[in-house]
């Protein structure tokens, strides 16, 4: 196997818990714990500078709600995939997320595609929430589940 | 109080654009400055505050105040400020603020870079993690702007090629423009892809180059050699951080931005005689155009066409040609085109009895916004 060259994300104390769950395969994000308000990976609330919170599971599913094709050549580790997409994901919970979408030819992407995550395992320690076409149909307004474990 | 027409900007220059081997952003910065303060008539000892903006080359501690020993002046205040795209606007208005508390009298406002002969900084950088999906420098996030554009307004490719067609008309008329040569809608068409649905022709040039303006009291200017170029109008905004943060990515900061502007100088975009319309990306002035009312929200891509921006135009745009192609530096040339404008010094591209201009600067991916409002 040959090494992963792309970069890596730089895991934080505040992003750990998000990076460690990727790991389990579970996608989660941080839920305010006095107003309920969803956030990626942030030490406060936005909404209501609370600071307490807990980590509550997605559902994984979602729209994509917009990409991009990149002809550009940034960086050596991605540039055999050009053109790679780039995309951002509306969570069925309201969350969005920058990503890529796997599992589907650039020529087939659609805004408003029902998607649903996938993990990809680059390292030991790291694995990418990416996307995919959803099997089950994606729905709005979605409660985030309690994490368990 | 109102600061309308308060302060005015009495000098502005910028340096030649383009490779310039063996600049740096110290140099270009202070020679911009230099060059601004000639232009004011204005002895050095009166300026009493240096405002800069980052250079996009690398973070220098200290900035402002190197610029300020550099050229012998011992300023009240001093300050970089990282508004991205947005900075140098705002530092025309942080100035006209600070004179209006009693702190300074009059402040040279100046901007170098190089990122052309040296580091690229910020242009291949990327934002939190998203490094990790292949997301970096600032044209995919604009492509996903414009995409959702096409997606809820039906903006076509080819309404973007009007505006880099319209620029480099302009340009084609500014000796220190960097890009002279006609385009057609083809070559914009035919201009390979940076970042799908973005041509490389809907991307501006990343150049070399300064600019710089000195902005003093509307009492102190009119005993100066230039004529006068007041602020009538400012504002700004600065909505999100990251891409995914925002509610829409279809309006921008320039919304808030130009109300606070447009409302402080007490006129409506239809009184505008020549607008100054960072455009970065081609999609970018279409949004600004919108967000500012010059037309309504959606319909920037057909507003932009029938020759409406170019020379002979209703609403001449980017006069130098802009960030696309006269120079990819960060908008205070921008500026300074406005006061060029409104001063008559145009040649051959001279709005004619240009009275009003808007000037709009705007960075990150559409995460800043500032506007000046200007009169002769």
């Amino acid at each position: 196997m040959t090494e992963y060259n792309k970069p890596l994300p730089e895991v934080t104390q505040d992003e750990k818990p998000f990076w460690d769950a990727c790991k389990r395969h579970v996608l989660s994000l941080q839920k305010c714990q006095d107003c309920g308000s969803l956030r990626l990976p942030s030490p406060i609330c936005w909404n209501c500078l609370s600071m307490d919170s807990e980590w509550v599971t997605m559902s994984g599913r979602g729209r994509l709600y917009t990409w991009t094709l990149i002809y550009q050549r940034y960086h050596p580790g991605f540039a055999e995939d050009i053109p790679y997409n780039v995309a951002i994901v509306e969570l069925e919970e309201g969350p969005r997320l920058v990503t890529n979408i796997m599992g589907c030819s650039n020529e087939d992407l659609r805004i408003g595609m029902e998607v649903e995550v996938v993990f990809e395992d680059v390292t030991g320690e790291i694995a990418l929430p990416k996307f995919r076409p959803a099997v089950r149909p994606v729905q709005t307004g979605v409660t985030a589940m309690k994490e368990e474990g | 109080m109102s600061l309308k027409d308060k302060y005015a900007i009495v000098g502005a220059a910028a340096t030649r654009f383009g490779r310039l081997p063996g600049s740096t952003t110290v140099g270009l910065t202070v020679e911009a400055a230099k060059l601004a303060i000639e232009d004011s008539g204005i002895d050095k000892s009166e300026i009493d505050c240096v405002l800069t903006k980052f250079p996009r080359t690398g973070f220098v501690n200290l900035y402002a105040h190197r610029i300020a020993q550099h050229l012998g002046i011992v300023p009240t205040i001093a300050a970089e400020i990282d508004n991205a795209g947005a900075t140098n606007a705002t530092l025309v208005q942080y100035a006209a603020m600070a004179i209006d508390a009693g702190m300074i009298k009059t402040a040279v406002c100046c901007y170098g870079d190089n990122p052309v002969t040296a580091a690229r900084g910020t242009y291949e950088g990327s934002r939190g993690n998203s490094a990790a999906y292949g997301l970096f420098g600032a044209a995919a996030g604009y492509a996903m702007i414009t995409l959702r554009h096409m997606h809820e307004f039906g903006t076509t490719s080819r309404q973007l090629g009007v505006v880099a067609v319209s620029t480099r008309k302009w340009a084609s008329l500014n000796p220190n423009a960097q890009m002279r040569t006609p385009i057609t809608i083809e070559d914009h068409q035919n201009s390979r892809w940076v970042a799908w649905p973005l041509h490389l022709l809907d991307c501006c040039l990343v150049s070399d180059g300064g600019a710089a303006v000195v902005v003093t009291s509307a009492e102190r200017a009119r005993s100066l050699k230039q004529p006068p170029v007041y602020v009538m109008g400012m504002g700004q905004m600065h909505i999100a951080w990251e891409l995914t943060h925002r509610p829409m990515l279809t309006e921008a900061g320039g919304r808030q931005s130009g109300e606070l502007a447009f409302r402080m100088a007490e006129i409506t975009p239809k009184d505008v005689d020549v607008a100054q319309i960072y455009d970065c990306f081609t999609i970018t002035p279409i949004m600004t155009l919108e967000d500012y009312g010059f037309c309504g929200k959606g319909e920037g891509g057909a507003f932009v066409e029938g020759g409406r921006i170019e020379p002979g135009g209703e609403l001449p745009m980017n006069t130098s040609g802009g960030l696309l192609s006269e120079s990819g530096m960060a908008g205070m040339q921008l500026i300074v085109e406005a006061v060029r404008q409104l001063r008559g010094e145009c040649g051959e591209r001279q709005v004619k009895d240009a009275e009003i201009a808007c000037v709009s600067l705007q960075g990150g991916i559409m995460h800043t916004h500032s506007t000046l409002i200007l009169r002769r």
